[in-house]
């Protein structure tokens, strides 16, 4: 009763095309959309920003990214550390190199440059599938963060070799640097998720994203029914990268201000995303977010509730993370092995029929 | 000879040992890929849990001691003894045995079927937790092993190789607990080889290897081999986890030296036993000689890392399923 | 997403409530877990038994119970930050972040916040400048000033001369490995000796390619910058190749006990440098009668007298006579971060006082003021006994050469006031 799919009928076209066809996922859509642009940024302060949504925002911006490539295409990689350091690093230079465009424009370009490096490693895809394609894609890892430390024209020869963004103003609003109001922060990621969000919805629907799922599915069969395997895995490799280095960017620049490649992009970062997209749901978008606030979240949350409500000492706390961590993570998957967002589907079927069962 | 020349004999010696090592951590993700189709990528954390479970217990370590005194307000931390080193391995390695029944019991059998990468997700999980129960069974500060492995280069060859060059070089080099471990990796892989060749158990393993529904079909008990596989992966690990918890003491990063053996699963191929020793080998060289030749004099160093992963990768786009992995055939 | 959302608001809602006022609030963000908690649990216990020790026999610092609020980031920066958002909120007087990469957030974020950030040899090296940072302190000293005690050190170990000499350094490879390279090629042009860099990728428990160049070159001295497992392989494979222990020195933070323990008796001889020196003080008598047998230890209470023990301790101590020296100045007992950083800015040391706080020459005798940050620059050198188990200071307080330092320290901040728009100046 409280989730209807039928009764929604569609008398043209356009209305047929649009991005929500369900008049409740519409409805849901412009209610979360107004409280996260009209509610929030009124309440945010310094912690909600910097410790849960800034953080937020920009994983599930790199999630977004990844579950194109791996859940759309099916191309496993761990090489978003690398692509995210690239987009950062290439902000970076951007901004101290013309400080008069404007930061939004450094970001997309961002995205653009590691989209090319992205397609540029995407290339061994053709041959190599798998597990095989997933340890692959660590060469671009590794590759990328030795080279970010060992050029030091990438962090403009500075003796410290971080990086550290300069304060940059979007409409007169700090949105970089120290004197960045939390709000602003936070608004720049969200505008930017939002946008990527669409476009990943209406990629995944379009002609593209059902040549990636064909790919996916089975690369042989797709290319007998005439998708080129080539482009195809590349346009995936390239719009999955342009996403990540956008994170990538807004993870440097808004959230942390200064990194360090190897500390900030190591290996950690592109499991932490891979674990997000499965947790949060292959091939769904919905699932970027479930993933991405899940474990944000999470440690957070646990943290709170270890340390501050129960008072125990910090490193149990810490410990004792992990292992429910871990263990929420094997329940899940025992539960449920296609995820969060698989989760919220049969939910769903459920509210359908509620009250009535039957 | 030119000492340019032997000191690259040198490395190439050198690169063979380390080969070895990353081997042995290899062999425990090809032990489970084969049997179970299972990415576990828990080896690296089961080699540390293994091996501070083995320093635990020879220190005779209360084990969750601070979980314990935190909870109970109490001040214990071990029991005052000190088990000998034989005794403390065949503990370990029981440990290790319940623990795969533990992992078999409750998580895979549950999850028979599922896609690879869920399956790869569950042993992520598996890793977070193993690591968070080992922190708070043995405490996160540095162990030292003692189980008077020798270390240290050896005088012999070194003084008997001396001579080969001028006076601008000083024999090889060759550590001590490196050969060690090759022999311990002989024997490792030489008995690993005769269990799966002439016991029932280990015919039994192949054959659930090669097919599981035909396997099934003929009687044999997939969960038994399941469990038996997770077993030997964690003596492997234990093997693994002493050799080189030799030389660091035994410590969080252990845990790392996973990604030292990635890039030789993808060389030797997931599924390949000889492959994955070979595959060492041919890592450990390749990233040393590379190193000692271009790296370190041209790239300023530090390039082994991803060097590794680039030969691999170079090397699977010739030859997509690894050196010695199973013919991929698609079908449609 | 939004329920989840929902219940995380209400868990932080309750723990961002308001802070007590009447109490002087220090944060410890420690890492007790993860790959470096074997240097982070002593540094930790040390900071805070020591707060502990003066609530319990002094009653606080000028009759202000000091509260610590610990925070576990796991060396983790993105924690790090989690962890300064949610003590900022509690009227953090002072921070100590630990963590190189955490300064590096943490210097515009606190500077904004106008909260004092104290980092004890570590961090940013410039922030010795305080004319551009404002808020950052790195007295007693920095890495460079640790490269050129180092070098002053063997100067003196060769009667004056390095000329023909070979160094090796042996660094993790990252921002905090490279800190010492400039500073070492200085010296190396100044006093003719040659400077070969061996870079160590993280985590560094692969090293046999470097000792095997280490090997064949035969430097006569290595350094080392190392951290984390790196230091732990590093000292075994040294041992190894059979180099001279004597000859091997790590920098301050490649010199703690679990460093050369695994190696056992092989480490025997290897040294480090030191910025506290690491001696039996009557402070730490103190620490055990009034803090651990009260039950009030921070860890288990297992870690006293360590060489990371004691520097936790000594930062603490620099806190504490900070924060005295800041209710001196403003006469209230209840200060405020402006007030503390005004109090390290005014901070003297001297040997009359750390005698009176029972831990005579821990340090070096230094003063702060608005041009320099950075104190002394004083480093020691320490040796390893491994049959007593124990690091032996082997040196009183070298000097660094500040002729070299200074003008690096002056072009690195320029360089940053300039990024950062930042006007140089004293508040």
């Amino acid at each position: 009763m409280l989730y209807r799919e039928a009764g929604d009928f569609k008398t043209s076209y356009h209305a047929d095309n649009q991005t929500f066809p369900i008049k409740f996922d519409r409805i849901g859509f412009w209610i979360t959309m107004a409280i996260a642009f009209l509610v929030i940024p009124f309440v945010i302060n310094d912690y909600w920003a910097n410790a849960i949504f800034v953080p937020f925002l920009i994983y599930a911006i790199a999630a977004i990214g990844l579950n194109i490539l791996t859940g759309y295409c099916g191309q496993v990689s761990l090489g978003t550390g690398g692509f995210m350091a690239v987009g950062a690093y290439a902000c970076y230079k951007l901004m101290t190199a013309f400080p008069d465009v404007s930061i939004v424009i450094h970001i997309i370009l961002a995205g653009g440059i590691t989209a090319a490096v992205g397609a540029a490693f995407g290339l061994p895809s053709l041959r190599i599938k798998g597990f095989y394609l997933a340890v692959a894609t660590l060469a671009a890892q590794f590759f990328l963060v030795w080279l970010f430390n060992k050029v030091s024209w990438f962090y403009n020869y500075s003796a410290s070799g971080q990086i550290n963004a300069p304060e940059r103003f979007v409409a007169g609003v700090a949105v970089t640097g120290p004197n960045t109001a939390p709000w602003a922060q936070y608004m720049i990621c969200l505008v930017f998720l939002t946008v990527c969000a669409l476009i990943a919805r209406n990629l995944t629907r379009g002609t593209v994203g059902r040549s990636w799922m064909a790919i996916r599915d089975m690369d042989i069969a797709a290319e007998i029914i005439g998708v080129n395997p080539l482009k195809a895995k590349l346009t995936a490799f390239a719009v999955s990268s342009f996403f990540v280095g956008i994170s990538g960017a807004l993870f440097f620049s808004v959230y942390l201000g200064a990194v360090e490649v190897g500390e900030a992009f190591g290996i950690q970062k592109s499991f932490l995303v891979l674990f997000m997209i499965i947790i949060g749901g292959l091939g769904s978008i919905f699932g970027c977010f479930a993933g991405a606030a899940f474990l944000v979240l999470l440690p957070v949350a646990l943290k709170v509730l270890g340390v501050d409500v129960l008072g125990w000492p910090t490193d149990l706390v810490a410990h004792l993370n992990l292992v429910i961590v871990g263990a929420l993570i094997m329940f899940f998957l025992i539960k449920e092995p296609h995820g969060l967002a698989q989760l919220w589907r049969l939910a769903k079927e459920k509210l359908r029929l509620w009250p009535f069962p039957y | 000879m030119s000492a340019d020349f032997l000191y690259g004999i040198e490395v190439i010696i050198n690169g063979l040992m380390a080969g070895v090592l990353y081997a042995l951590v290899a062999l425990g993700f090809v032990l489970i890929f084969k049997a179970s189709g299972i990415f576990n990528y828990a080896q690296g954390v089961m080699a540390l849990f293994a091996a501070l479970t083995l320093v635990g217990i020879m220190e005779g370590q209360v084990p969750f001691s601070h979980l314990i005194n935190a909870i109970f307000g109490t001040e214990v931390h071990h029991f005052g003894w000190e088990v000998p080193a034989l005794l403390a391995i065949a503990l370990t390695v029981l440990i290790m045995i319940g623990f795969a029944w533990a992992v078999q019991r409750f998580v895979f059998r549950h999850l028979v079927g599922q896609e690879p990468i869920i399956l790869f997700m569950a042993t992520i999980g598996l890793a977070y937790f193993l690591e968070g129960v080992g922190d708070l069974m043995w405490g996160s500060d540095i162990k030292t092993l003692a189980l008077g492995l020798p270390q240290g280069g050896s005088l012999a060859v070194e003084e008997w190789t001396a001579g080969l060059g001028g006076d601008d070089f000083y024999g090889f080099f060759i550590d001590k607990l490196d050969m060690i471990a090759t022999i311990v990796a002989i024997l490792l892989v030489a008995s690993l080889i005769i269990f799966a060749q002439y016991t029932k158990q280990g015919r039994a393993m192949r054959a659930v290897a090669d097919d599981h529904q035909a396997a099934l079909s003929v009687g044999i008990s997939l969960n038994f081999i399941w469990v038996l596989v997770w077993s030997l992966a964690g003596i492997v690990a234990l093997v693994a986890g002493v050799m080189w918890g030799a030389k660091s003491g035994v410590q969080f990063s252990l845990s790392l030296i996973a990604l030292k053996a990635l890039p030789v699963l993808m060389l030797g191929g997931f599924t390949s036993i000889p492959g994955a020793i070979v595959g060492g080998l041919i890592i450990g060289v390749g990233e040393k000689l590379f190193e000692y030749t271009i790296g370190a004099p041209f790239l300023g160093g530090a390039t082994e890392n991803w060097f590794a992963y680039m030969l691999a990768l170079i090397f699977l786009v010739f030859r997509p399923q690894g050196l010695f992995g199973e013919k991929i055939i698609e079908r449609v | 997403m939004k329920m989840k959302t929902l219940a995380a608001m209400a868990i932080g809602a309750t723990m961002a409530a308001a802070p007590a006022m009447a109490e002087l609030v220090i944060p410890d963000l420690s890492y007790r877990t993860g790959p470096y908690a074997a240097g982070g649990t002593p540094f930790s216990d040390g900071y805070q038994d020591y707060f502990n020790l003066l609530n319990a026999r002094d009653g606080g610092i000028g009759g202000e119970a000091v509260r610590i609020v610990e925070c576990e980031t796991g060396y983790n920066t993105e924690k790090g930050v989690e962890c300064y958002e949610s003590t900022k909120g509690e009227g953090a007087l002072i921070y100590q972040p630990l963590s190189t990469g955490i300064t590096y957030q943490l210097i515009p974020k606190a500077t904004a916040d106008e909260i004092p950030i104290h980092t004890m040899g570590y961090g940013r090296t410039s922030a010795a400048n305080g004319e551009v940072f404002n808020w950052v302190f790195n007295y007693p000293a920095n890495y460079w000033d640790a490269a050129s005690v180092a070098v002053n050190y063997l100067l003196d170990e060769n009667g004056g001369s390095l000329d023909g000499k070979k160094i090796a350094l042996v660094y993790h490879n990252s921002a905090y490995g490279k800190e010492p390279i400039r500073t070492l090629e200085a010296l190396s042009e100044m006093h003719g000796f040659t400077l070969s860099q061996l870079a160590v990728d993280h985590p560094g428990q692969e090293q046999k390619s470097q000792w095997l160049q280490i090997r064949r070159e035969r430097p006569d001295y290595v350094l080392m910058w190392g951290w984390g497992v790196m230091n732990q392989v590093a000292v075994q494979e040294a041992a190894n190749i059979n180099f001279p222990m004597e000859n091997f020195i790590g920098n301050w933070w490649a010199g703690a006990e679990h460093d050369v323990t695994p190696a056992g008796a092989a480490a025997n001889g290897y040294k480090s440098l030191n910025m506290n020196r690491v001696v039996d003080y009557p402070v730490l008598e103190e620490i055990k009668s009034q803090v651990h047998e009260a039950g009030n230890a921070a860890g288990d209470g297992s870690n006293v007298g360590k060489v990371l023990y004691v520097r936790g301790m000594y930062a603490a101590m620099l806190a504490a006579e900070a924060i005295a020296k800041a209710q001196e100045i403003h006469g209230v007992s209840a200060v405020t971060p402006a007030m503390v950083r005004d109090g390290m800015e005014a901070l003297e040391i001297t040997n009359a006082r750390m005698a009176e706080l029972g831990m005579e020459g821990i340090g070096p005798e230094f003063s702060v003021s608005c041009q320099d940050h950075g104190g002394a620059g004083q480093g020691l050198v320490q040796q390893w006994n491994a049959s007593a188990g124990t690091w032996e200071p082997l040196t009183d307080f070298i000097s660094p050469d500040d002729s070299v330092i200074a003008p690096l320290v002056a072009e690195d901040s320029a360089a940053f006031a300039a990024e950062s728009n930042i006007t140089p100046g004293c508040l």
